[in-house]
């Protein structure tokens, strides 16, 4: 069943001197509870289109929709955003920072708080509530981040990068994290990414996107073995090295493109 | 290796280190004052301008005696305290409109420059005529000294808020108001508590030119009159009152900062 449509989206950033294209007739469709992601070169639009689908402005041109809604127009739709760094409030503590979400729309104070503990203990954090982002490690700062994100329990989870920042142990142990959480809350989301092995790892499908303006150029599906595997065992897997190559060689050739 | 041991060690030799300091502080304090004294009592400087610590004592007891010294001293400081938090309160909330509205921020950005760049203090005689030769023009002088430096200052500390914390908001469809209050308030508290610093001395400043101008009441008008009938006694005296006072403000606002910034 279909989730999420991108019918015809342009985008295009306008300032005094220059006018940007960033995006060029953008068309997908990403069903319900399924995990795709975004690749493609550095500048191809790839957070612009997160950005959209965020609601965070709307595109210059084209549609975007939830279960049949357009996305600007419905307030009440909730949209799991997590950035590249984890953009937790410094003045807040944690427990603060989760529940921040539901401070916003005006929810009971107690609930939100238990309902906080519950998080932090999902996303594997110890009891941290009422310590100061500054007092965690990089890594648990980006667990407290996933929580604050599901704590409004999205429709959909839009992921810019957010393991970039991290060692690459710490980056393994959340992408095992994510990818289960988002099984088991059966929830839709969209990870950008850097990282082709991540893509594969973490994906049910994975969309490819060549740069200036950005375009979709080409369209993954993660072969049935993989998925329903933990990102850690598919990178073990036969079929993931594979796919790797055939992505690999499509990135260089976009790349190439670009050069010449 | 002991860590517990080198531990003490560390944080006797702060405190050992922290002693010195306050003694050579203490010392200074304590040599300005003889060292004044004696070049009073040996005629070194002029006794007549520069009076002496052993003067001013007595005058202290006197104006304390009499009570004069408080009386004009709580009304100074009442002028202060109200021109402060008024010039700070007021410049705070312009600020907040000029980030509500960027179009006006826009609009009032070379007014703002002109007022800024104008000597306040020039204002008194108009305030004087406008509100009256009492506590409200001198207020009123206290507050505007400081208010669109105040205003200047927290607006541009609120546009460089990082903008991803706005995002992280809006995510969660929070309203203008709401991201004002969660996350450009707090994130610029650090730039408010320094403006608080600097308004403390600005307003003593605005407040004693006032009292100049009135001369009525307050520590500015004992300096002023001190200095019409040649009596620096009485000059120097206020002005040791002032410095302690505007001391004590200062610390005030420190604490104020332990407070507010627990983040950090
Ligand atoms: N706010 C903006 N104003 C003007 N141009 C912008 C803005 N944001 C992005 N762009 C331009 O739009 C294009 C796409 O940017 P975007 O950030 O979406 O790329 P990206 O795919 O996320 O890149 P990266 O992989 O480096 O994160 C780039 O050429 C960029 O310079
Ligand atoms: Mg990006």
């Amino acid at each position: 069943m279909t989730f999420l449509s991108v019918s015809n989206v342009h985008h295009t950033y306008f300032s005094s001197k220059t006018a940007t294209e960033a995006l060029s007739d953008i068309n997908l469709t990403i069903d319900q509870g399924e995990f795709v992601s975004f690749i493609g070169p550095s500048g191809c639009g790839k957070t612009t289109l997160l950005s959209i689908l965020a609601g965070l402005f709307p595109p210059t041109a084209g549609k975007v929709q939830i279960e049949e809604q357009d996305i600007m127009k419905n307030a009440d739709l909730s949209i799991g955003y997590m950035l590249q760094q984890d953009y937790l409030f410094p003045w807040k503590t944690i427990e603060e920072n989760v529940t921040l979400g539901l401070k916003l729309l005006n929810n009971n104070r107690e609930a939100s708080n238990e309902l906080a503990s519950k998080l932090l203990k999902d996303v594997g954090l110890p009891p941290v509530e009422k310590k100061y982002p500054r007092e965690l490690s990089g890594g648990m700062r980006q667990r407290v981040a996933l929580a604050r994100t599901l704590a409004v329990d999205p429709k959909i989870l839009l992921l810019d990068e957010p393991f970039s920042a991290l060692d690459y142990q710490s980056k393994l142990k959340l992408e095992d994290l994510v990818h289960k959480l988002m099984k088991e809350y059966g929830k839709t989301a969209v990870l950008v990414t850097h990282d082709i092995g991540e893509a594969i790892a973490m994906s049910d499908r994975i969309f490819l996107f060549s740069a200036r303006p950005g375009r979709l150029y080409q369209t993954f599906e993660v072969p049935e073995e993989l998925r329903r595997l933990t990102p850690f065992e598919a990178r073990a897997h036969s079929s993931y090295s594979s796919l790797f190559q055939i992505i690999w060689k499509e990135l260089e050739g976009l790349e190439h493109q670009q050069t010449s | 290796m002991n860590i517990n041991k080198l531990h003490e060690e560390y944080k006797a030799n702060i405190r050992k280190e922290k002693r010195w300091v306050r003694f050579y502080q203490l010392l200074i304090l304590v040599s300005f004052f003889v060292l004044w004294e004696v070049a009073s009592s040996l005629r070194w400087i002029d006794q007549l301008i520069f009076s002496a610590p052993s003067k001013i004592g007595q005058l202290f007891v006197e104006k304390i005696a009499d009570n004069s010294l408080i009386y004009h001293t709580s009304y100074t400081l009442f002028e202060t305290v109200l021109g402060f938090i008024l010039g700070t309160l007021v410049g705070t909330i312009l600020a907040a409109i000029l980030w509500w509205s960027p179009f006006l921020s826009k609009v009032l950005d070379p007014y703002l420059v002109v007022l800024n760049s104008m000597p306040k203090v020039a204002l008194g005689p108009i305030l004087i005529v406008a509100l009256g030769p009492g506590m409200s023009s001198i207020i009123t002088m206290g507050a505007l000294i400081s208010v669109i430096i105040s205003t200047i200052v927290i607006y541009t500390a609120f546009r460089t808020v990082d903008s991803n914390y706005l995002k992280v908001l809006q995510t969660f469809r929070a309203s203008r108001s709401q991201m004002f209050k969660e996350a450009i308030l707090p994130a610029s508290f650090p730039t408010i508590i320094s403006t608080l610093k600097v308004n403390v001395g600005l307003a003593w400043v605005g407040v004693i030119v006032g009292e100049f101008l009135v001369s009525s009441q307050g520590l500015g008008y004992l300096i002023i009159y001190g200095f019409q009938v040649f009596n620096f006694n009485l000059v120097l005296l206020s002005l040791l009152v002032i410095a302690i006072f505007a001391t004590i403000m200062y610390q005030v606002v420190e604490l104020l900062e332990k407070k507010l910034i627990k983040s950090e």
